[in-house]
């Protein structure tokens, strides 16, 4: 017997049964396509699933014959190791304690950061096949994979000092690759405690496990007039050319009073020593001229609605002004203040765009895996990118960003070593006058990756006295490290 | 050692799977002689004993329970047995068929002990039911061979009366009713109306082909699916809809009929959404199932997890999770071979199938005569279809439809009927060699 060729019999007969070959072919087809699926399935769709943290507890059923692998920084410093004790039992151990906390994470009850994340990797092996056919043998674990992600320890030691004993969080990356640098975030804990704290850590509302540096929602503050400026710039590209405002340290329209910091006049502005100055007054007025549903697409360009998926646990930032908007809303939502709220990832990503000709890169994490000999098994790629900006307009923000340094509130920033570029923001919480301390900026130098930065200290103060030093401490470390 | 004993294993498995598969279509593509084939087929059963032995003595030393051997002579028992009947009973049957038939069921056993020993304990005693019955077939057409065309009424009253029975006191289960509950076991009784109705629809068309009775025979479809679509079971309304239109399109070798069948399935897809809630939520777990992780995706979710963990060669028997995926032993005993056995012994289960498909076509296109060809056709589409949407649902090619994988997942009902259906055609195989007889 054989299968139905009716090509042949098509031309002894004439097509006696011409409907049933059809009826063959079209299932014969449906079936290769999905052998097709599936292979298709199996080798471009299937990570995003394996990963997805749903599935934990397949991936964990590996551990049974796999040792977690090591978690390391880019220049192969162990942030994260199993030690086997003597006794043949494991313990998952954190070299670094506090320092990489949550962006790490740790595995006991439930896990987080990269631990969680980076899962599947860490319990799968490329060891030697002869060390695997040994280990089959004797009934021993194979050496897991070991995750190369792309922080830069001595960054994250100074970002993690630079924080002091504030709470919020400090994050950077190279704003072309999207590389994550380093991701603080305060309070901290030890993940080598874990086991023993965390029903206290979970049960303290301090919020000690929330990774402020991508989940923190916070008010702006004066970071966000960045966006305010770009917004004029789209609606009033020729005003905004010969724009001045004569500060006398206050604004007010329809009952509504905006002080500048301390009430301080600044005088005679263009739209850069405004910037530079961060004269709410002269952003309060200007705030008033801006069309509230074209502001709320430009501030949704920036804003990823999506969660960003780079490893990180992100919350989305929100902009509330509407159609209608009261004068006080307007002015508010200009200065930062208001209903607006930003993570300090957001921001980072936004003055990223900026040294990057307009052009966002999602942020990556993780960099390779690479077995326990240290061959390379996989390398993740970069991020895609995203425009958020005209390549003009993203040079004419870089004036005013360097504007702020050399001549404006982020001064404390201004040497020979790199050439940085930011906005401070000073966001008030309260009406007793407390304020969070903000800067976001990037910096260069010549023969090295630039890299960006945001900087938020809950309850400290003007951005300028305090976000500002921080900052530049990282920066000072960034650029001196070889 | 264990870890060593589990990778060998599901490495030959994968080995043998695909030179099951390879002989499949090997020796019918070249077109050796028939001792050539003989010899193939020879070296395919010699691959069945040779994968259940390899799997169950794997579980065996895996969970060190002897009783795991029963299980395992068992299954021998059954594939022997298969063989014997098809080799003796029907004579010159297509042993090709027989083997695929064979390679099915024990991939089925081997998942469904790993899976459940309970059910798997039951599924070995369906099986041997079905086949003492099987045994019987050509006996039963044999004496009945005349009134076989002529019973078209009766064919369609009995489909009508168990599927209203269905839709009147079955027991619903994720949002369908499909089963009835008689003491000790539950029957699926569309499973059987399925012959029935291959059989309906043959009868008529081979009767006459004139417009009054191409209308009767519409309505009686329509009212069938009907009442399918009524029980909520919309893959198996699917499956009898599929199978009108491929029984119809042959029989009146009209161009327009799949076309009407396509156009009619575009619109009733949308409108289906609408009216069934638990089709709208498995379409919209089709489309993103991790958007829904929490609810309606789960299922979809887990089934693609574990395909997507076991990968190629899979975590190896008892050592994945597939129990996490609800009905794993019906609906979704594909993604449960995915994850222990490996993707690619799926391939060559899928080209298996596709070889069964392949041979049920082949004999309707060589049957001289038409009732039993539009028989043979039937009964084809009805498994080609059965096996496409529930392997499309488990890799998300389609929407979940909640149908079963013919022989391999768990299920008397599935199970005997796929059995009559398989022994139906080689009984009419054999007969259309020319003996007049069926054996």
């Amino acid at each position: 017997m054989s299968f139905p060729r009716p090509g042949k019999k098509k031309e002894k007969k004439k097509d006696p049964h011409k409907e049933y070959a059809l009826v063959t072919y079209i299932f014969s087809a449906l079936f290769l396509v999905m052998i097709g699926y599936l292979l298709w399935f199996l080798i471009a769709r299937s990570d995003r699933f394996i990963n997805n943290s749903y599935n934990s507890k397949r991936i964990d059923a590996f551990a049974k014959n796999t040792l977690r692998g090591d978690i390391l920084d880019r220049e192969g410093e162990v942030l994260a190791t199993t030690e086997l004790l003597p006794d043949k039992s494991e313990v998952r151990s954190y070299p670094k304690g506090n320092r990489y906390a949550h962006v790490v994470g740790y595995i006991s009850n439930g896990k987080m950061g990269l631990e969680q994340t980076a899962n599947y990797y860490l319990l799968r092996s490329h060891a030697n096949p002869l060390l695997r056919a040994k280990n089959a043998f004797s009934d021993e674990k194979d050496p897991g994979d070991s995750l190369v992600t792309t922080l830069l320890d001595p960054v994250q030691q100074a970002s993690w000092e630079a924080l002091g004993d504030y709470r919020g969080a400090v994050i950077t990356m190279n704003p072309e690759t999207g590389e994550i640098l380093s991701c603080v975030s305060k309070p901290d804990f030890d993940p080598n405690e874990m086991e023993r704290n965390y029903e206290a850590l979970a049960a303290s509302g301090d919020g000690v496990l929330l990774n402020r540096a991508s989940q923190g929602r916070y008010a702006p503050g004066s970071t966000f007039k960045i966006l305010t400026t770009l917004e004029f710039l789209r609606e009033h590209p020729a005003k905004a050319k010969k724009y001045t405002f004569d500060c006398d340290g206050s604004f007010t329209s329809d009952g509504k009073e905006i002080h500048c910091f301390h009430n301080t006049a600044h005088g005679e502005e263009d739209l850069a020593s405004s910037f530079a100055n961060s004269c709410n007054a002269s952003y309060a007025s200007l705030g008033l001229t801006l069309k509230p549903g074209e502001f709320r697409k430009t501030a949704q360009t920036m804003f990823f609605d999506k969660p960003i998926i780079c490893s990180l646990p992100t919350e989305l930032p929100r902009f509330l002004l509407e159609e209608g908007a009261s004068d006080a809303e307007k002015m508010e939502t200009a200065i930062g203040q208001g209903k607006t709220y930003m993570t300090p990832l957001q921001l980072l990503l936004i003055v990223s765009a900026i040294e990057n000709k307009g052009m966002a890169k999602k942020p990556v994490l993780c960099r390779e895996i690479i077995n326990n000999e240290g061959r390379t098994v996989e390398r993740f790629p970069l991020g895609d990118e995203r425009r958020l900006m005209t390549e003009e307009e993203a040079a004419v923000l870089e004036s005013f960003l360097r504007g702020v340094v050399e001549e404006g509130t982020g001064r404390g920033l201004m040497n020979d070593a790199y050439e940085a570029y930011g906005k401070t923001g000073t966001a008030e919480i309260n009406s007793a006058g407390d304020c969070h301390a903000w800067f976001t900026g990037y910096a260069k130098a010549e023969g090295k990756d630039p890299i960006a930065i945001t900087v938020i200290m809950e309850g400290a103060g003007a951005g300028s006295s305090y976000a500002v030093p921080a900052a530049k401490k990282v920066l000072d470390t960034y650029f001196s490290y070889e | 050692m264990t870890a060593l004993i589990l990778q060998l294993s599901k490495l030959f498995i994968s080995v043998l799977s695909a030179l099951f598969a390879f002989f499949c279509f090997y020796g019918t593509l070249r077109h050796k002689s028939k001792e050539a084939r003989r010899f193939l087929y020879g070296y395919q059963l010699g691959v069945i004993y040779l994968v259940l032995s390899l799997a169950f003595l794997t579980m065996l030393y895996v969970k060190g329970d002897f009783a795991i051997l029963l299980l395992y002579f068992g299954a021998l028992l059954i594939v022997t047995g298969i063989q014997l009947v098809f080799r003796r009973v029907y004579r010159s049957a297509s042993i090709l068929l027989t083997n695929a038939m064979c390679y099915l069921l024990s991939i089925g056993f081997i998942i469904q002990t790993r899976l459940n020993y309970e059910k798997a304990l039951k599924m070995l005693v369906y099986a041997a039911v079905s086949l003492a019955l099987t045994a019987f077939f050509p006996l039963l057409l044999n004496s009945r061979k005349k009134q076989l065309r002529r019973r078209k009424w009766t064919y369609f009253i009995v489909g009508i009366v168990l599927l209203l029975a269905v839709l009147l006191f079955g027991g619903t289960s994720y949002g369908a009713r499909i089963s009835i509950s008689l003491p000790g076991v539950s029957v699926q009784p569309a499973e059987f109306v399925k012959l029935l109705y291959v059989f309906f629809l043959a009868a008529m068309y081979h009767e006459s082909k004139s417009k009054k009775q191409v209308l009767i025979t519409m309505g009686c479809a329509a009212a069938t699916v009907l009442l399918l679509v009524g029980a909520r079971d919309l893959g198996g309304g699917l499956i009898f809809f599929v199978i009108y239109v491929v029984m119809t399109w042959c029989a009146l070798k009209k161009w327009y009929v799949p076309v009407a069948g396509l156009l009619l399935v575009a619109l009733a897809f949308p409108l289906a959404g609408r009216v069934f809630s638990h089709v709208h939520t498995r379409i919209q777990a089709w489309w993103d199932p991790l958007s829904v992780i929490d609810d309606a995706g789960y299922q979809v979710s887990q089934s693609l997890f574990s395909i997507g963990t076991g990968s190629w060669f899979g975590t190896g028997l008892f050592q994945g999770r597939p129990e996490l995926i609800p009905v794993v032993e019906k609906d979704f005993v594909f993604s449960a071979i995915a994850e222990e056995l490996g993707v690619l012994p799926c391939i060559s289960l899928i080209l298996i199938c596709l070889c069964c498909v392949l041979l049920f076509f082949n004999m309707a296109f060589e049957m001289k005569d038409e009732f039993y060809r539009l028989v043979s056709l039937g009964l084809g589409t009805a498994y080609a279809t059965q096996v496409f949407l529930t392997i499309g649902g488990c890799i998300k090619l389609i929407p979940s439809t909640g149908v079963t994988l013919p022989l391999v997942s768990y299920g008397g009902s599935s199970l005997l009927a796929t059995f009559m259906s398989f022994g139906i055609l080689q009984g009419l195989y054999v007969y259309n060699k020319g003996k007049g007889e069926f054996r």
